[in-house]
């Protein structure tokens, strides 16, 4: 353990406890899996959590079918690897072509992701998603619980949450509820890669820097991997850039960056006055975006 | 080496805490600007005066509407020194509980006051509630110096009236600092307009003040979360260290049986490993391992501080969930002793009714015995939350204070009166579906009986399965061979004059009357309520896991319960009450003590 990690040890134990927790006190969890930085810390500490045994739950993924490729096919890898069940779920309206240009961001959010998710929670009978959600992600991530209660539509209600006190955490439902539950909580950006780098974790290589054709559109610079409609002063380059966080490709912007290695993108971040989410064209959509979506059952 | 510090903040309404917080997250560079720019857009749109560094933490849209923060709210910074979790927790009155929850993780507390209205009844409020959940560090911020023109007068009259509150309380002296969180004056640096202060900025008491890493001292606690068993030549038990140390080749107690072991080998990570022990011990989750020269009490009864967090008050008839480390138990409020005067903080008359934010002593029965500490001595094992069964509400969070009633009631400590025998022996066996209601009779009969100064055990079968029948499954050669090990016992028991009351399912018939016929003084007892019932009741979530498909040939499910044909008593625990059952069973035992001559 190197000598400035003591915070990241008391954090990796707080999200062991609650994912066993959550293993020990439901019938069927499943472990929302993102594919992103996030994704792969809470996989990790899964693994840690149960060994010399295989995390007693499946691996979900909610895929929009507007994925990179890379992301696919580091997915299916680290489930193979990992020896786990993975579950892809699409919503059926994605193969109706669903999609950001023709329903907005908005409301191509909350079918592909926001409904999939409840489709898939429904269907599968999941009583506990375990979700990599961060409370200093954004604003009224701040405010939610380690076990976040959802209704039998999978709705949050802000001003009803339960009080958790301690670590004592209430996974009490009745048929059709579910629970999400946030192991990761309490980190910060800076605290997921020091720890990546602590322990070597892989990440999808789409985070590291290196020269990539983008979509120039303003200040956005979105990737290619899609049809993109075209718009005036669009115009296509070459630049060194990276994603700081990994969405569906028309949604996640890049940021230009020479960090491509993990000390140069923590070195970056330690100097970073701007939030992740920033690129996600998703969030800008209307002041207080996310509290709506999630209202709505969005992670 | 950078650690972690917890701590709240608490304040009243407009003391301006959402400002402080904002100028220690903006001065430490802990917000970002895409996040301030939104923060400018906002105070616009909210008809603030300008820069609004309140609005960094208040993210609820309700709550900006009614401009005032309606729920805890973590914020996260750090400095080359530590990192720090903020648990930012609203002053408004109604929302107590918040601030409980804030200060449930924290290890010390901001509490802010307004220079302009000094202490204030809920500043009483929030000192107390810090020092109740076991804060013993308080930074006192006193707030708005700007518009008292930076008196010293003013900072050092509210200094005085606040350590006076602090005195009163189980903290330490608290540190006081002079602040202008809109300025920015003595949070992050320290400010130019308060010449007299010589102490340090908020941020530099924060950064150098000491608090012990939590559950670092006192003997070893290791509520076990669960068993993890990928093959048949490793068992383990997982769980985390919540006080003492837990090395390999170490002696531990195993709770509740009481039986000790060594440490056999230690896996995964330092605070929170997977346990192998020499000896092949049964161990499920709710079971804790502890330092056998310092065991926790192990009891049903004690006395705790209760704070009332449901709009619904507290139902006196009505049993509660009661969580508590990995163990989950049921348990009612037996008394409130008195509710606390938060004004004065002196304890108040006993009530028969607890309300939303109340605070109250409160004495607590558990269904089935719990190891605890008392909370200020540790907080993992010292704190427990009541959840209503019906509504699956967080209704109300414990801090035990101490063990009343017998001091040990478990392992049991067979009560073993010299003489010859008041009576003569008999076996009352319970039988009934899992949550009709067996072991909560039982213990009534059991009770009343023991007040009459019978002699008697008790063969629970739950506990049974954790000794006697240990590794015996659920099959029916299994289920036949714990009932046939149970009436064993309870045959030897009768025969020396012991009145031997066994609960357990005991689904079929056959093995139910295979020990009566060996016994002979046998009385059985059933303890009838529909399925329905009992699935509604399902005190330990057996049905739902049953349901789910995760606990096979579960009776009343998918494996059968045979009633039977002729029991002594048969008790309708779904009508007919409790008192009613106990006072029916009695009357059996007795006929059948008078007929063998007994009494």
């Amino acid at each position: 353990m190197s000598s400035d990690s003591s915070h990241l040890r008391s954090l990796e134990a707080e999200s062991i406890y609650i994912l066993r927790e959550v293993a020990a006190e439901f019938a069927r969890p499943a472990l929302l899996y993102s594919i992103g930085k996030d994704s792969s810390v809470l996989l990790r500490l899964a693994q840690k959590a149960f060994h010399p045994a295989r995390p007693p739950f499946p691996l979900l993924h909610v895929d929009t079918t507007f994925k990179f490729r890379e992301m696919i096919e580091f997915r299916d890898r680290t489930a193979r690897e990992a020896g786990l069940e993975l579950i892809v779920h699409t919503h059926s309206a994605a193969a109706e072509g669903a999609n950001p240009f023709k329903l907005g961001t908005r409301k191509c959010c909350q079918l592909l992701k926001t409904g999939a998710l409840l489709e898939a929670i429904a269907r599968y009978g999941i009583d506990a998603a375990i979700g990599g959600a961060r409370r200093e992600e954004e604003k009224s991530r701040a405010k939610e619980r380690v076990y976040s209660f959802r209704d039998a539509f999978g709705q949050w209600d802000p001003k009803d949450q339960r009080p958790e006190l301690w670590n004592l955490y209430n996974g009490r439902i009745d048929k059709g509820e579910s629970i999400r539950a946030f192991p990761l909580s309490n980190w910060t950006e800076l605290d997921v890669w020091e720890y990546i780098a602590l322990e070597r974790i892989p990440v999808v290589p789409l985070y590291f820097a290196k020269l990539r054709r983008m979509l120039m559109r303003g200040e956005m610079l979105i990737p290619l991997d899609y049809d993109v409609p075209p718009a005036p002063g669009d115009r296509i380059e070459t630049v060194l850039c990276r994603m700081r966080s990994l969405g569906c490709t028309y949604c996640t912007g890049a940021i230009r960056s020479a960090a491509d290695t993990l000390p140069k993108i923590i070195e970056e971040l330690r100097g970073f006055r701007r939030s992740e989410r920033e690129n996600r064209v998703i969030d800008h959509d209307q002041e207080g975006s996310m509290e709506l979506k999630k209202r709505e059952g969005y992670f | 080496m950078r650690d972690l510090l917890r701590f709240t903040t608490a304040g009243s309404v407009d003391d301006g805490k959402s400002t402080l917080i904002g100028r220690l997250l903006h001065d430490t560079r802990g917000v970002y600007e895409d996040q301030l720019e939104s923060v400018r857009k906002a105070s616009r749109d909210s008809n603030a005066d300008g820069f609004d560094l309140a609005l960094i933490t208040d993210g609820l849209r309700a709550e900006r509407e009614q401009a005032i923060t309606i729920d805890v709210a973590y914020r996260y910074f750090q400095t080359p020194r530590r990192k720090f979790i903020i648990a930012d927790t609203p002053g408004h009155e109604q929302y107590t509980r918040n601030m409980a929850t804030g200060a449930s993780t924290a290890s010390l507390a901001v509490i802010l006051l307004d220079a302009r209205r000094g202490v204030l009844p809920q500043s009483r409020r929030h000192a107390y509630i810090a020092a109740l959940l076991g804060i013993r560090k308080l930074a006192v911020a006193v707030n708005k110096m700007d518009l008292v023109d930076f008196s010293r007068d003013v900072f050092e009259r509210i200094r005085d009236e606040f350590a006076a509150v602090a005195a009163k309380l189980e903290v330490e002296e608290p540190f006081f600092v002079p602040v202008s969180a809109r300025d920015g004056d003595n949070v992050a640096t320290r400010g130019t307009r308060t010449p007299w202060y010589e102490g340090p900025s908020l941020l530099e008491y924060l950064e150098t003040v000491e608090v012990e890493p939590a559950g670092s001292g006192g003997p070893l606690r290791f509520p076990v979360q669960l068993a993890i068993r990928p093959h048949l030549d490793f068992r383990g038990y997982a769980g985390q260290i919540v006080s003492g140390r837990l090395r390999v080749g170490d002696r531990v107690m195993v709770l509740p049986s009481g039986l000790e072991t060594r440490v056999a080998a230690l896996a995964g990570e330092e605070i929170c490993p997977t346990v192998s022990l020499a000896d092949h011990i049964d161990i499920g989750r709710g079971d804790m391992l502890v330092d056998p020269s310092a065991p926790p009490s192990v009891g049903r009864e004690f006395t705790a501080t209760l704070i009332w967090m449901a709009a619904e008050p507290l139902r006196a008839e009505s049993a509660y969930l009661l969580k508590h480390t990995t163990r989950q138990v049921c348990a009612d409020v037996r008394s409130v002793r008195h509710v606390m005067d938060i004004r004065t903080l002196d304890p108040g008359p006993a009530a028969a009714e607890l309300r939303l934010n109340d605070i109250a002593e409160v004495e607590i029965e558990t269904h089935q015995p719990i190891f605890f500490d008392p909370y200020r001595e540790n907080r993992a094992t010292g704190s427990f939350i009541l959840i209503d069964m019906v509504s699956n509400r967080t209704v109300a969070a414990g801090m035990i204070i101490e063990q009343v009633g017998e001091k040990t009631g478990w392992p049991a400590e067979p009560p073993a009166p010299p003489g010859k025998p008041p009576h003569r022996g008999l076996t009352v066996w319970f039988t009934g579906l899992s949550a009709s209601g067996k072991t909560t009779l039982c213990r009534a009969v059991y009770d009343r009986l023991a007040a009459r100064g019978c002699r008697l055990e008790l063969l629970d079968g739950d506990t049974v399965r954790k000794h006697l029948s240990k590794g015996l499954g659920f099959s029916r050669e299994d289920r036949d061979e714990n009932i046939r090990r149970i009436g064993f016992v309870a045959g030897l028991l009768t025969r020396n004059g012991v009145i031997a009351m066994a609960a357990a399912i005991s689904p079929y018939r056959a093995a139910r009357d295979e020990v009566r016929a060996s016994i002979g003084d046998f009385i059985e007892v059933y303890v009838n309520a529909p399925l329905e019932v009992c699935e509604g009741r399902d005190p330990k979530g057996l049905y739902r896991q049953a349901r789910a498909g995760r606990l096979p040939a579960f009776t009343g499910i998918d494996d059968p319960y045979e009633p039977p044909l002729k029991p002594e008593v048969e008790c309708r625990t779904d009508r007919e009450s409790l008192e009613e059952c106990t006072a029916k069973v009695l009357a059996a035992i007795d006929r059948a003590l008078e007929r063998s001559g007994a009494f």
